[in-house]
């Protein structure tokens, strides 16, 4: 079952601006940049009643400096344990990243859609993600790794620049153990890497997709989204079994500020994750 | 004489003597009276100490960047229709507090009680098209699961004195989307200014309420009579006209790549003085400081615009780089996907934005110019 999202939650009806605390409870380093914060909310009632879904953002918040929309990249069964995997680049990110455990960071959240996992069920599984895109698609790992065996074959297409950015490399070995296949691609190699070089729609060249029982889930930067759905169609995967999640400018999460907009959606709302039929209309379109 | 009812839904006639009156029972009721005044040459909203001060005997003359207010010594008080501003900066401020916090001894932050001021504002002159934008921002900030609440506790106690507009503006065109010249429901008084006399029709009890003790006349079929022909010409003398508005967002959303956003775009300069001036737009951006010391901080939530170089950054690039990308969300948005996120048009015709755009770039006249390049 997947859990539905029950009150409390971090955002209040009345004051939806206002973030409630959360205190680092441990920092995982990832990749050069690449952390993982795992948070645990202040508000006793807020840490027990906490849930949100596979593909979710909270908007994480250091005082005085700023807000970003951040994927929760941990297990949506463990809402105690909210987990925020953050490249350090803009910032907020930057400040979080000189963060210590016992630090405390403003959250607010769940927002917007999710993966659509009651799609998967009986189906096959491919992720195709790159760099920062894979973490808001790990509590999809997670689920799968909890119900195997509701899904059929379960396949990660993941590239990085460097087989140093690689992220959540320790986890490997558990996934292939619960039979998930994972291929990895880097743009550079160095001198140890073995592994395959080039970009991640290039994987799809190598996995055999049924295009009767597969749905796609993807996540990283835009062009690499594109040529993903390229291949994914190129296979007669259907549209709305294509799944997106989508980055933009995010200020509220709350579908009012309208920074995140495109065409008649509100990313933080409406999104992040979209089956590709909805954006048809959109993503082709330079600069919308 | 037999005593006049007064009731909701009624509308009795009022002695243009009496409009001081009127201004001061809504003092008197608590109100914080906003009306329209004139100052540095526009008309502006600001408190309103008596009807003495309204911009009585002037109009303006609006056409694409020309807004000029005449004296022509007339006796009708609500003749100027609207400047820059509208009724938006009281309910949804240029500049308001979202948080405030202070460092406590153990270095954790603490969110300060936030106070919001309640006291209730009664907008005294809101003309037909700007009371529909005031209705198009309640869907926006007041949500079923979420409402902003400075708007909420201001709109919800705030009175609304509606003014039908007989002199409609030269850049307006109200009649095309629906909005005017007659004001719809949702106002708690509605004037229609005659020669000698105004028409009140009451919109709720806190309208009855002011209109107590007022020195009301029956309204006679002559006065109604005059009032109906004031807003069958008002409809034909608006200055531009938008035909079929519902067909806007197939048009504009199915035509991402006319050539006519090429054109604007050589003129548009993304000042975004249109989407200052227009009573529905309605982005804004969260902004934190925090003081030197680093132990208190704030956010603040500010007007932003569409047009604006960091509306749409992100980091890695900008989704809308360029003033054509830029013009196409907000004439797409405003016209086009706005149905699609608020069940309306974003647009209510009171012509702001071509008055105030500095390149003179009129949108009926864009939307024109696309309908004409793609159904030839």
């Amino acid at each position: 079952m997947i859990p539905t999202i029950g009150l409390p939650h971090a955002i209040s009806p009345t004051q939806p601006m206002q973030p409630f605390w959360a205190e680092i409870t441990e920092i995982v380093h990832e990749a050069p940049g690449v952390s993982t914060f795992w948070l645990q909310f202040l508000d006793p009632d807020l840490r027990e009643g906490f849930h949100f879904k596979a593909g979710q953002f909270n908007m994480v918040s250091v005082p005085g400096l700023g807000e970003a929309a951040i994927s929760i990249s941990s297990d949506m069964e463990d809402g105690h344990r909210i987990g925020h995997t953050i490249r350090a680049v803009g910032n907020v990110t930057s400040a979080i990243s000189q963060m210590n455990v016992g630090d405390v960071l403003g959250v607010r959240g769940p927002f917007g859609s999710w993966w659509g996992l009651d799609e998967c069920v009986g189906k096959d599984i491919v992720i195709a993600a790159g760099g920062i895109g894979l973490p808001p698609i790990r509590p999809v790992l997670y689920y799968v790794l909890h119900h195997r065996q509701d899904f059929g074959k379960v396949i990660v297409l993941y590239g990085a620049r460097t087989p140093n950015d690689l992220q959540f490399t320790s986890e490997y070995k558990t996934w292939q153990d619960a039979e998930i296949e994972i291929n990895v691609t880097v743009d550079r190699g160095d001198d140890s890497w073995q592994g395959r070089v080039g970009v991640v729609p290039i994987l799809f060249y190598n996995t055999r997709v049924n295009p009767r029982n597969t749905v796609i889930l993807t996540c990283g930067p835009e062009i690499m989204i594109r040529f993903v759905i390229f291949e994914a169609l190129a296979r007669r995967v259907p549209p709305e079994r294509i799944f997106v999640s989508l980055e933009r400018n995010m200020k509220c999460g709350l579908g009012s500020c309208g920074h995140c907009q495109l065409g008649p959606f509100f990313v933080c709302k409406d999104g992040p994750v979209f089956s590709f039929d909805k954006l048809q209309p959109y993503v082709n379109v330079e600069e919308f | 004489m037999a005593e006049i009812q007064l009731s909701v839904g009624s509308t009795v006639a009022l002695p243009k003597v009496a409009l001081e009156k009127l201004v001061a029972n809504l003092h008197r009721m608590g109100y914080l009276v906003l009306g329209p005044q004139i100052q540095d040459g526009a008309v502006v909203y600001k408190p309103l100490d008596s009807a003495g001060v309204l911009p009585k005997g002037y109009t303006s003359q609006q056409d694409a960047a020309s807004y000029h207010l005449v004296y022509t010594g007339h006796q009708r008080y609500f003749d100027v229709t609207p400047g820059a501003q509208s009724w938006k900066q009281f309910f949804f401020p240029p500049q308001t507090e979202l948080a405030s916090y202070k460092r406590e001894e153990n270095g954790r932050w603490q969110i300060e009680e936030r106070s919001i001021d309640l006291t209730p504002l009664a907008l005294f002159g809101v003309f037909p098209c700007d009371l529909a934008a005031v209705q198009i921002q309640d869907r926006i900030f007041l949500r079923e699961e979420w409402k902003d609440p400075v708007y909420w506790a201001r709109r919800q106690s705030a009175f609304i004195l509606a003014v039908n507009c007989l002199h409609p503006c030269g850049t307006g065109f109200c009649a095309s989307m629906g909005t005017g010249p007659k004001a719809s429901p949702g106002f708690d008084l509605n004037l229609t200014e005659l020669e000698d006399v105004f028409l009140v029709e009451l919109g709720s009890e806190a309208g009855r309420l002011v209109m107590e003790g007022m020195p009301i006349l029956p309204t006679s079929a002559f006065w109604l009579q005059a009032c109906q022909n004031g807003l069958d010409e008002a409809s034909t003398k608006m200055g531009r006209s938008l035909p079929a508005p519902q067909e806007l967002p197939d048009l504009l959303l199915s035509n991402l790549d006319a050539q006519q956003w090429d054109d604007v775009a050589r003129r548009c300069m993304s000042c975004s003085s249109c989407t200052q001036v227009c009573p529905t737009c309605f982005c804004w951006d969260a902004r934190d400081s925090a003081d030197l010391t680093g132990q208190t901080a704030r956010r603040e939530k500010v007007w932003d615009s569409c047009f604006n170089q960091d509306y749409s950054y992100i980091v890695g690039g900008n989704s809308r780089p360029n003033t054509r990308s830029r013009y196409r969300q907000w004439l797409t948005h405003k016209f086009g996907s706005w149905y699609a996120q608020f069940g309306t048009s974003g647009c209510v015709g009171c012509g702001r934005c071509i008055t105030w755009c500095p390149a003179k770039i009129d949108v009926t006249a864009e939307i024109r110019a696309i309908r004409e390049e793609v159904q030839p």
